[in-house]
């Protein structure tokens, strides 16, 4: 087992302001001893006072702050408390961040990290708990990264604020703060072999069956993710059908180079997330997937999702909204039982 | 980027021909106040011959503002600055033909023609389409000049429509908090599009930096040497104490909020007028030395129209 998550992404913080003094932070209760809502910020107020920005509550203001920071030489890191409050700094992410680079012909870059909690399973409610990375997916210019349990995320979160000079919403899910990483062995992790791609967010790819043979082929990221490994679990088990399950490390701009050979494998592709169904993020790469491996495809590519609702406080109530691994597994023999190319004379 | 060239960015600051913390003679203010107007009003006879696409939001009768406040700017200040921002622009750099060029969209505009008239950057001035958007940009700018140890401040030009925005406000609360090095300056035109200042804004506008314990002044001239003059303890204080300052400046615009938007009542605009700021600086000039400029600044504009946009159009 790694380390808690919540401490790979501290330590990427310490890393990144002990690598360079243009790194800065701005956030709301980041001071310590609070070191932040959900502590990723613990000891850097005390180790350096003058590079930690703690804010009033703005955020439309401290995104437009790191904003101008970048624009002059830092490498400020946004800490926005819960995902959900991303909306009051969507003027300064879509109309500012993202556009400086490319509307000044190439003069400028902006090199923000922009990390946010998102996820529910917490019972925090409607404006607490959503998953709002398909309001981002669609922003030229940006990058949206997701860490997961089976990710690097330490070195995800050090090199997003040290190498990329993009403009990059970082999105970490909440449930996974707490939790222990993952750590390979032997290329494993437990029953899945796994491959990590290259690229500052990279995928991972998990499989069942060795990377020779899969019936099903499950996208996600981020919270997601021990849904789709147990439910690929279960349904080795109970209906001996190997599945990939393909972990993305980076929700856009797309790269389907480590999606496709699973899906060509496979056929049959899956995509779970923890966000609304319509125009979501899975709606994107369900049609990247279908233009680029439509003739390897025996079905449309299926979708998981909330359903298109708050995410209601109660935890009986939540559980109705939110996907789990028994609605991939749903899906998945659904999928499984679509032919329509088989079918076709 | 990093810490920008100092030689680079000279060649993007014209200054009036005036040594730092001197004011430019009254001819330097006249011609770069000239160079705006006929800038301006060039581009509403481009427009009207069809020759000019998109928008844009002119600032003729504001050019006293531009010239005094940035005649106190350094080379490594920053500037920001919004939809109605030819005349900042030009103020700081001379730069017709880069402008012009950007404008009418071609590859030798000063951002490819892919900003067009209200998304300008040149050097360290920058600007954007959306109100207020750009206020916290200026803030951050100047907490992060202060963090490398420039003695760079940044300057932020807002209107009075601005002040509706929240996020302006959230920008006057960190600067004041964190001590940015950052110049609020508001120009009051009395109107946000077509809605009068009385409609939009409840109780005062220095009562908003006040309420943030900024210091604020504030003036109502067309002169740009009276503007030069309130703006220079301003700028001497945010560079030197490090803290932010705003400047209100009531002033008007002559033309239209955008192209042909304008219901103001006449009367007012004519009153407006009989102050006009090349009116105000142009009597202290020997006539001969006025109509020198005049003729030269026209010169220049109708060359740099004729060779980018195939020939200057009609004057009526």
């Amino acid at each position: 087992m790694g380390p808690r998550c919540v401490d790979a992404l501290n330590q990427a913080l310490h890393e990144a302001f002990e690598a360079s003094d243009r790194v800065c932070l701005i956030g709301e209760d980041v001071f310590d001893p609070y070191g932040g809502a959900f502590k990723v910020t613990r000891g850097l107020s005390t180790k350096y006072p003058d590079r930690v920005y703690s804010s009033p509550i703005s955020e439309a203001g401290i995104t437009g702050v790191a904003v101008g920071m970048a624009l002059r030489g830092l490498r400020p890191v946004v800490e926005i408390m819960f995902g959900d409050f991303i909306c009051l700094a969507f003027d300064q992410i879509v109309n500012h961040a993202s556009k400086l680079r490319a509307m000044y012909d190439d003069q400028v870059t902006c090199p923000l990290v922009l990390r946010a909690a998102m996820g529910g399973r917490r019972g925090y409610g409607p404006t607490h708990s959503q998953s709002l990375e398909k309001h981002l997916v669609g922003v030229p210019h940006i990058a949206v990264a997701a860490p997961s349990a089976v990710h690097p995320v330490r070195d995800m979160l050090r090199r997003a604020i040290l190498e990329d000079d993009r403009p990059v919403v970082f999105l970490e899910n909440k449930l996974l703060y707490g939790e222990r990483l993952l750590e390979p062995e032997g290329g494993r992790f437990g029953e899945f072999a796994a491959r990590t791609s290259e690229g500052l967010y990279p995928t991972v790819v998990l499989s069942l069956g060795g990377f020779e043979h899969a019936d099903l082929t499950i996208v996600t990221f981020g919270g997601m993710v021990p849904f789709a490994m147990r439910a690929a679990e279960e349904l080795l088990l109970e209906e001996e059908v190997y599945s990939d399950v393909v972990v993305l490390g980076q929700l856009a701009p797309p790269d389907l180079t480590a999606v496709l050979p699973s899906v060509e494998r496979s056929g049959r592709c899956l995509f779970a997330e923890e966000g609304t169904l319509t125009g979501g993020v899975g709606a994107e790469w369900a049609a990247r997937i279908q233009e680029a491996a439509w003739d390897a495809l025996e079905a449309p590519v299926a979708r998981v999702a909330a359903a298109d609702d708050i995410v209601p406080c109660a935890k009986a109530l939540e559980a109705q909204v939110l996907p789990d691994h028994e609605d991939i597994a749903a899906a998945a023999r659904r999928l499984l039982r679509q032919g329509c190319r088989s079918r076709t004379p | 980027m990093d810490t920008q060239n100092t030689a680079v960015l000279l060649q993007t600051v014209d200054r009036m021909a005036a040594p730092a913390g001197e004011c430019p003679p009254d001819a330097a203010f006249y011609r770069r106040m000239a160079l705006i107007r006929r800038f301006e009003e060039n581009l509403l006879e481009l427009f009207a011959a069809g020759k000019l696409m998109g928008t844009t939001h002119t600032c003729s009768g504001q050019e006293a503002n531009a010239v005094g406040v940035i005649a106190h700017l350094a080379p490594q200040d920053v500037v920001f600055s919004s939809h109605r921002c030819h005349g900042h622009y030009l103020a700081r750099t001379g730069d017709a033909e880069g402008l012009l060029a950007e404008l009418l969209g071609l590859p030798t505009g000063i951002c490819g023609g892919k900003g067009g008239s209200q998304h300008l950057c040149r050097g360290s001035f920058y600007t954007n389409g959306v109100q207020g958007g750009i206020v916290p940009l200026a803030v951050g700018a100047a907490l992060a000049e202060k963090r490398k140890g420039t003695s760079a401040i940044a300057a932020v030009w807002l209107g009075d429509g601005t002040l509706g925005e929240g996020v302006v406000y959230e920008s006057f609360n960190m600067a004041s908090l964190w001590k940015a090095p950052v110049l609020f300056v508001v120009e009051n035109n009395r109107y946000a599009q077509t809605t009068p200042v009385e409609m939009g804004l409840a109780g005062t506008i220095r009562g908003r930096p006040e309420a943030f314990a900024i210091p604020t002044a504030e003036l109502d001239t067309t002169d740009p040497r009276e503007v030069w003059e309130a703006a220079r303890d301003p700028v001497a204080a945010v560079r030197g104490e490090g803290r932010p300052f705003c400047l209100v400046l009531h002033t008007y615009r002559f033309g239209p909020h955008s192209k042909g938007d304008d219901f103001r009542p006449q009367a007012e605009v004519a009153a407006a007028r009989a102050r006009d700021p090349l009116l105000v600086t142009g009597r202290r000039l020997d006539p001969e030395e006025r109509e020198r400029i005049d003729r030269e600044v026209a010169e220049r504009i109708a060359a740099v129209t004729a060779r980018l946009a195939g020939g200057a159009p009609e004057v009526r």
